[in-house]
């Protein structure tokens, strides 16, 4: 595969996805830390927000630390040459979330839905652009429809006005061969000038191999974490990425020993365990559930004593797409109760 | 016994199944179907029922509100042309129950307020919306036996039994829902989220309901108050089902629920679009039974 002297854009992710393994609880001065290490690493776009995006903050997804408003104030005015960027998923966040947002220096705005459920973002998606903002369509759980019915809902976001389309593997389920086939496909019927874009999970360990295969079919913006810090075994490690690229002579503009530094030295650090591929996160990524339901579906396994591997299963089963971190507690309840546990604590 | 007559404003699905509703109601008769499309199912639906039709909008409706007696109105079109067809309408004395998320009458929730409306001789109510009329009843249960300082809802709708008009402005929604669930519901702040899930077949709605107590909450009484809750909305949703809790966890309460239609004309997993349709039926019955008592009517404006 000769990828040699293609020019990508990397997005890093540590500061959003990376959200979830913390609870949210990343402080302000963690976010500051490190966005400017990653910003000499010469990262050109971060992402910073609640886990969930814009309006995450809640009793379903978790309240953060700080105020999406906070983390932007605090990270942004800091940045010599790297832009910010933030998630907004329709039915959570609100074009009010938007302006706040674009108000506080946020140059890119992804509009995430469900990859089934593009035309929720119209509104917002036609904000953004109206607004002057780099403005992404972001189709979540992609490996749940076949490539025709992704590339169809991914066209109605182009007609809203999003100048770049992603392929979102929340569940990291991909094979490389799903990504290529959806990649491909998209950037034969998308028009010439927007671009297209892949985020991984790394639940089966392919998020390298899939966004290299994503670059191959013809996406130039990767969304990887510095440290792999992201939901389920995490994103794609930025820094494993900016290697192999270099090997491949994929541009990325990135200096990989400076972000391998904030990876060790910055990101690593503040972990509450090890993002990692253990046998929940495997089951995400076999089994094709969204990555955020990992840490929720651990604390049922404690409060209801149902392995949170089978409530995993059970919500792969019930066809659960993000956002509805509502139902793990649900199944859990409805689960202990079918088995006849009872609960570990009622307190 | 003489029932009130009513108008229903479009003829799309939740018109089709109000209409139905109507067609069982003791105290409520549908008298004229209003469309703008003369080649609408919903119009031939209405017809075929025995319904006055007018293809017109409500300009074919006006001219024989007097003589046809017509005392209520359901608004089934959409929130740009609500004011319009209000104002037209209780000009001639009739009062206007609003399906759209105009919202520019006092919301109504009918296990917690829609008393007080009737008594205040309210012109035009507002349904909220459907996650609204889902999880408010709930919030309220809590709120009514000790401070709620934050109430938070999740519905998740099927995607088939979202329409193209929701779509269009989420947002509205998720403001509407939020400002309900604090103004009504009873919480000090509040906070929607709406999700929609595409599974085949598709899923009945679901909703949770979080509310965050002031102080330690009292299981004991919440427990026996959101029962009776439930056993108050299902004397008109009767698929209105609690499926866990309320959990409690420190100062959460949280209520599972599943709302199931009755299937009238609207297949039976998008409750949320039949406890729209119910909860404004109940209403207008509500507003019949004090016009029917004579303690209350309008007058058409000189």
């Amino acid at each position: 595969m000769d990828l040699k002297g293609i020019q990508i854009k990397v997005h890093d992710m540590s500061l959003r996805d990376g959200m979830h393994p913390k609870r949210h609880q990343i402080t302000i001065e963690q976010m500051q830390s490190i966005s400017q290490g990653l910003d000499a690493a010469g990262v050109p776009l971060i992402e910073v927000t609640h886990g969930d995006g814009l309006g995450g903050a809640s009793v379903n997804y978790g309240f953060p630390a700080a105020s999406d408003e906070e983390y932007l104030r605090a990270v942004i005015p800091h940045l010599k040459q790297a832009q910010v960027s933030a998630l907004l998923l329709p039915g959570i966040g609100t074009v009010d979330h938007l302006k706040m947002a674009a108000d506080c220096g946020v140059t890119t705005i992804r509009v995430a839905t469900h990859c089934t459920e593009a035309d929720v973002s119209e509104q917002h998606i036609a904000m953004g652009r109206k607004m002057g903002l780099d403005t992404v369509g972001f189709l979540m759980m992609a490996h749940m429809i076949e490539p025709e019915q992704l590339v169809e809902q991914a066209l109605l976001m182009e007609s809203y006005g999003a100048n770049c389309l992603y392929v979102t593997d929340s569940a990291g389920y991909m094979l490389p061969d799903d990504v290529s086939a959806r990649i491909a496909l998209l950037r034969e019927k998308a028009r010439p000038d927007t671009e297209i874009g892949f985020h991984g999970h790394h639940n089966l360990s392919m998020g390298v191999a899939n966004s290299i295969a994503a670059v191959a079919a013809g996406a130039r913006r990767i969304d990887c974490a510095c440290g792999g810090m992201g939901a389920g075994a995490g994103n794609t490690p930025l820094e494993v990425f900016i290697a192999v690229c270099n090997r491949m002579g994929i541009e990325t503009g990135i200096d990989l020993f400076k972000a391998s530094d904030v990876a060790e030295d910055l990101v690593t650090p503040i972990l509450d365990f090890p993002v990692r591929i253990d046998r929940n996160a495997l089951t995400l990524g076999y089994a094709g559930v969204y990555s955020s339901f990992l840490l929720f579906a651990q604390r049922a396994e404690k409060r209801y004593g149902i392995p949170a591997r089978e409530i995993l299963l059970e919500l792969g089963r019930r066809k659960m797409v993000g956002g509805q971190e509502d139902m793990i507690e649900d199944a859990a309840l409805t689960m202990a109760r079918e088995r006849g546990v009872s609960a570990a604590s009622a307190a | 016994m003489s029932k009130i007559k009513c108008a229903i404003i479009g003829s799309g699905n939740i018109g089709t199944d109000l209409m139905y509703k109507l067609q069982r109601s003791e105290l409520l008769e549908p008298a004229w179907m209003v469309g703008i499309d003369p080649e609408s199912e919903g119009l031939a639906r209405a017809r075929a029922a025995g319904m006055k039709v007018t293809d017109q909008g409500v300009d074919g409706l006006v001219p024989h509100v007097r003589a046809d007696g017509v005392k209520i109105a359901f608004d089934a079109t959409s929130a740009y042309v609500h004011k319009e067809n209000s104002d037209k309408l209780n000009a001639l004395g009739v009062m206007m129950i609003d399906l759209t998320p105009a919202a520019i009458g006092p919301y109504c929730v009918p296990p917690i307020n829609l008393k007080e409306h009737a008594g205040k001789r309210e012109m035009n109510v507002n349904m909220v919306t459907c996650g609204g009329q889902a999880t408010i009843p709930m919030v309220y249960a809590v709120s009514r036996v000790q401070k709620v300082r934050y109430g938070e809802i999740v519905a998740t709708v099927s995607s088939k039994s979202v329409g193209p008009g929701t779509r269009k402005n989420i947002d509205e929604f998720t403001r509407t829902t939020a400002g309900a669930v604090s103004k009504i519901g009873g919480a000090e702040q509040g906070k929607a989220i709406i999700v929609i899930n595409p599974a085949e077949p598709p899923l009945i709605m679901r909703d949770t309901i979080h509310c965050l107590t002031e102080d330690a909450p009292k299981a004991a009484e919440i427990e026996a108050s959101v029962h009776a809750m439930i056993k108050e909305v299902q004397k008109y949703v009767p698929g209105y089902r609690l499926v866990n809790g309320p959990v409690f966890d420190g100062h959460r309460v949280t209520t599972y629920l599943e709302v199931e239609g009755l299937g009238d004309f609207l297949p039976k997993y998008a409750g949320n679009l039949d406890i729209m349709t119910a909860s404004a039926t109940r209403t207008a019955e509500m507003f019949a039974e004090e016009m029917l008592a004579g303690r209350l009517s309008f007058d058409a404006a000189a």
